[in-house]
């Protein structure tokens, strides 16, 4: 397998979820994952764009949520990046806890973890988060 | 198409939701809420989900299900769900949501369930 990048930059309204899912849908394939795999990035890349057009950059079309695919032997990493305020990753409740599981939202982030290896946030210098997540092939 | 497909059906006092497409933020998440919304309107409060048709729902459509569970609930209604696909079920496994809801395979099983 070669490595291989692709980048994606989206406006930020809700079609850009559905956008990214079918970019990474085509880039899973490409690297040679399986269905199971492809299913997980298919639900983390869909909660991840879906934070970032609605919590961080809050539907403003003015900002943009960039997607980067990257493939190499052994793992696939996806980084999605917004241009809003940043979070505190531990400050989010866990939604499986009891007093937590009737909420109608706050299950994006633990559904990410859940299907993703390796996931971390870091502000960038320039403003802005991203999301950093690896599947292994 | 319609991202999420919803066909309404009577059996006896139960109305039964065959939903087909996928539930996720924006219009599949949208159409559950008005459906389930206008069958309490028309008094409708035993509702059984068919999701045999459903092959995908997000952590917009996961609320959208505990949402219309509450609504249903707290209007002395019923809410059930059908034929979980493998997919959907890992999901409310891994969010531990299938011990909260009532979910049948069978749908003659799940209709005499309610009372």
């Amino acid at each position: 397998m070669t490595e291989e990048t692709t980048r994606l930059v989206l406006p930020s309204h809700i079609e850009a979820v559905a956008d990214a899912a079918a970019a990474a849908a085509d880039f899973v394939k490409r690297c040679g994952a399986g269905e199971e795999t492809a299913f997980g990035v298919d639900i983390a890349i869909r909660e991840a764009v879906t934070n970032a057009v609605v919590h961080a950059n809050q539907r403003d079309e003015t900002k943009e949520v960039a997607v980067t695919f990257s493939c190499s032997t052994g793992a696939l990493e996806i980084e999605v990046s917004d241009q809003g305020r940043g979070f505190d990753p531990a400050s989010v409740p866990d939604p499986t806890d009891p007093a937590n599981l009737m909420k109608t939202s706050g299950r994006g982030i633990f559904l990410i973890r859940n299907f993703m290896d390796n996931v971390e946030w870091f502000m960038r210098p320039e403003g802005g988060t991203t999301l950093r997540m690896r599947k292994k092939l | 198409m319609a991202e999420l497909n919803i066909r309404e059906r009577q059996a006896g006092d139960v109305t039964v939701l065959d939903m087909d497409g996928r539930i996720t933020i924006g219009e599949g998440s949208v159409a559950l809420r008005s459906a389930v919304r206008r069958l309490l309107e028309e008094g409708k409060k035993k509702i059984l989900l068919n999701l045999a048709g459903v092959g995908y729902i997000d952590s917009s459509g996961i609320g959208e299900l505990v949402s219309s569970y509450t609504t249903i609930n707290k209007d002395g209604g019923q809410l059930k769900l059908l034929s979980l696909t493998q997919k959907l079920q890992d999901l409310l496994t891994i969010t531990k949501l299938l011990t909260v809801f009532d979910v049948y395979e069978d749908e003659a099983e799940a209709l005499a369930s309610y009372k």
